[in-house]
């Protein structure tokens, strides 16, 4: 939370000579598919940014459609918007959208999914860095010997781009040989079974001998853990995580899971709606605190992007999610015996 | 092929003759031993060891329940594509009830919170599948449009119990229908159960035999119910002696002796696992289904009904009613599967059982069961849910990548019915 009052400071000391300019602004947002339960959290945190700008929140879902995205997209600038937040459905497909509203000179951000459009600011969680945080994290514990890694589903980018942070922090163990991949293997469907009977079978090819999972969000953890359990090695073999999950905050307290990197999806909706705000108000994009120059994406357009921070949630700081009412303490201590962590007592 | 009398034919066609043992599934046996010894060799050794074997069984456990179920369901030229959402949305209401709202009012790991957990996905099971059963007997509906919004509905009402979250961890006693050290039965009892399985196979043997000189039907020469006899017994006996030679981990029975006060001998403490407890409801389920098929008048209306819809109907068989309780049973299968996959995963989340639905009427049509409808036998359709089982897993030994398991899994499907097509139509 502490970054998102920073870059909300930040921005807001930016934008006080702008001031007059920050009256009637409304701002657009096309949601991709709301019916996920995430993008609800996203959206009242965006409304909270917007209302304390006094400025107006206006939306449109596109139910999983691309091409109503488009439509979408032309209605919401019709309705008045001065900027946009698009959650890209499809990051091709939603092109000439983009462009209509960059042409009627109306800031477009890109949120959480990347469109690749020059004109456009993209604001995300730094996946990468995810992937760094999980191994890092691993590594900390158990800086030598077999690792396996279980990664997400093949169909996501995302799981390449985690797994890339995840190499990033191993390579040099993995040259020298401190680090052995003894296993490697896609989660089809992120499905918690299926990563559950993917460790089952790497457990069994190397004869228990594992000393360290790397597991690329919580689901998968899950079922890395229950199969580490089955051979009576849970809390031994540090596993890693990410998104928060109430059960997997509950594993981290428990001892059996070592790390969830948590997304706080206000903090991102939070900056996003600030952002649009100073963006409608005529700040340039170069100009936020920090943005950066992104060309990583499959086309390697350049882009103005800023890339918040996740934050690694270990058995020592289990007060930031209870903290933020992201869970509550019953909730992370459900079956931890007392006085082994210290915000359960 | 012209029969030039006993004396001249192949040893092989008279003991298949004598022991009227089924060719067909003894071909799927043969495809089973040859997808083992071939992952066997590829994986170095691995595949063949009893720890792999346990594993395998567990695996297979809870798509092989569903499975028993389905052939009933493709029998009567009916699908059921809902089975994996169905299996969702019971898993989360159990996992809900025992992890959230039971503990309110019975406190945490109380010993009444598995079994009322159990029955209410069970129930619900029943009432859903009697929903979707009433609209498609009843109503007209055709199976496939009402499984198929089955199939959305039920992700959706899974999604919904608690907004996607995943619901953990899970009642220590439920958890023993997942199988893992705790819920497997030890070596003693295990003997006692492949004991037990032996007599059952001798009796039925004898009782059968019986039975046929009563009506004087053509019995079975005496050395092929010598043959069927030892091949049952040590069936039973081999897998027996499979699960016992499976020990618990090292460190889980060290954690054991600890919390019973035990010394640990030198070498390490050895205690069998036994066969898991989910495989033995899956066996259960598999012999109950077998006797519901073949032994009861529901059964014989089934096949009935599969084999012509109107003669069935013109006989003065409830078609519609019959059709209806087809739907509740595979709904309380889905229960079943429900909780063992939950128990499982020691944990509930809202897309479990995704595509499940595939690989239930995968294994189905691969144990033969045909969707043209009137053949299939559950025994065959859970030995479909093995071979399934066992080329997933044994791919992840291989470490092939998952898109390629998909590409094999498929092609696999489809060359096994084709085959069954072929042989199908040289036997007539």
């Amino acid at each position: 939370m502490n970054r998102f009052f920073a870059v909300t400071a930040a921005v807001l000391l930016m934008a006080a000579p702008f001031g007059l300019a920050l009256a009637e602004v409304t701002v657009g947002v096309s949601w991709s598919n709301f019916q996920e339960e995430r993008w609800k959290t996203d959206e009242a945190a965006i409304k909270a940014a917007l209302e304390k700008l006094d400025a107006k929140y206006i939306s449109a879902d596109a139910q999983s459609s691309a091409a109503k995205q488009l439509t979408d997209v032309e209605s919401l600038i019709a309705n008045g918007a001065n900027a946009l937040i698009i959650l890209a459905q499809d990051s091709d497909a939603i092109g000439p959208a983009v462009q209509k509203a960059v042409d009627e000179g109306i800031p477009v951000i890109g949120y959480d999914r990347l469109i690749e459009n020059p004109d456009a600011f993209y604001i995300t969680f730094d996946n990468k860095e995810v992937g760094r945080m999980q191994a890092s994290a691993v590594f900390a514990v158990q800086p030598k010997g077999n690792y396996v890694f279980i990664k997400g589903s093949a169909a996501d980018p995302n799981a390449d781009f985690l797994h890339a942070g995840q190499l990033e922090v191993l390579q040099a163990a993995l040259d020298s040989g401190d680090v052995k991949n003894v296993g490697d293997a896609y989660t089809d469907g992120w499905l918690p079974a299926n990563a559950q009977r993917n460790m089952e079978q790497f457990l069994t090819a190397n004869d228990n001998k594992v000393d360290a999972v790397v597991a690329s969000n919580d689901g998968t953890a899950g079922g890395v853990v229950a199969a580490l359990a089955a051979q009576g090695l849970e809390g031994l073999v540090p596993v890693s995580g990410q998104d928060g999950d109430h059960a997997a905050l509950n594993r981290v307290a428990l001892g059996t899971q070592t790390v969830s990197v948590w997304k706080d999806a206000r903090e991102l909706g939070g900056a996003a709606g600030t952002l649009a705000v100073h963006l409608a108000g005529g700040i340039a994009m170069g100009d936020i605190p920090g943005a950066v120059v992104f060309n990583g994406g499959p086309k390697g357009v350049e882009m103005t992007s800023l890339f918040l921070k996740p934050v690694p949630i270990t058995r020592d700081n289990l007060n930031l999610v209870i903290d933020a009412g992201w869970i509550t303490q019953a909730q992370v201590c459900q079956g931890v015996p007392s006085g082994t962590v210290a915000v359960c007592n | 092929m012209i029969d030039s009398g006993p004396a001249r034919t192949h040893w092989s066609r008279r003991l298949l003759d004598a022991t009227e043992l089924d060719t067909r599934m003894l071909g799927m046996v043969g495809a089973l031993a040859v997808i083992w010894i071939g992952f066997d060799l590829a994986s170095g050794g691995v595949f063949l060891t009893p720890r792999n074997l346990w594993n395998l069984s567990v695996q297979t456990a809870s798509i092989a329940v569903m499975a028993t179920g389905m052939v009933l369901v493709i029998v009567t030229r009916h699908i059921d594509l809902s089975v994996g959402s169905v299996l969702g949305f019971l898993g989360m209401i159990m996992g809900v009830l025992q992890a959230e709202l039971l503990p309110q009012w019975l406190g945490y790991d109380h010993g009444l919170t598995w079994i009322l957990a159990l029955s209410a996905g069970v129930l619900l099971g029943i009432a859903i599948g009697g929903l979707q059963g009433y609209i498609i007997a009843y109503l007209g509906v055709p199976a496939f449009i009402v499984t198929l919004g089955g199939l959305l509905a039920w992700r959706g009402a899974a999604w919904w119990v608690t907004s996607g979250r995943t619901v953990a961890p899970m009642d220590s006693t439920f958890r023993l229908l997942g199988g893992g050290t705790a819920g497997s039965i030890g070596a003693m009892a295990t003997w006692l159960v492949a004991g037990v399985v032996c007599l059952i196979v001798l009796a039925t043997l004898a009782n059968g035999r019986r039975q046929r000189r009563r009506f004087g039907f053509p019995l079975r020469p005496l050395w092929a119910e010598w043959v069927l006899a030892i091949l049952g017994c040590g069936l039973s006996i081999g897998v027996a002696a499979v699960a016992n030679a499976y020990p618990w981990p090292k460190r889980v029975a060290e954690r054991y002796a600890e919390a019973q006060g035990m010394a640990v001998p030198e070498g390490g403490l050895v205690i069998a696992h036994g066969l898991a407890i989910p495989v033995l409801v899956a066996l259960a389920v598999g012999v109950a289904m077998t006797f519901l098929a073949t032994r009861t008048r529901f059964g014989r209306y089934v096949f009935a009904i599969g084999g012509n819809p109107e003669a069935a109907d013109l006989a003065g068989i409830d078609t519609r009613w019959v059709r209806m309780r087809i739907f509740m049973l595979m709904g309380v299968l889905c229960g079943i599967a429900a909780a063992i996959s939950t128990a499982r995963l020691n944990a509930a989340t809202n897309a479990q059982g995704s595509l499940d639905e595939l690989y239930v009427i995968a294994a189905a049509v691969i144990g033969g069961t045909s969707l043209a409808g009137g053949v299939g036998t559950i025994a065959g359709a859970m030995l479909g849910a093995l071979v399934m089982q066992s080329l997933q897993s044994g791919m992840v030994l291989m470490g092939l990548d998952t898109p390629l398991q998909n590409i094999v899994v498929g092609v696999v499907l489809v060359l096994a019915v084709w085959l069954d097509t072929l042989y199908r139509r040289r036997t007539g």
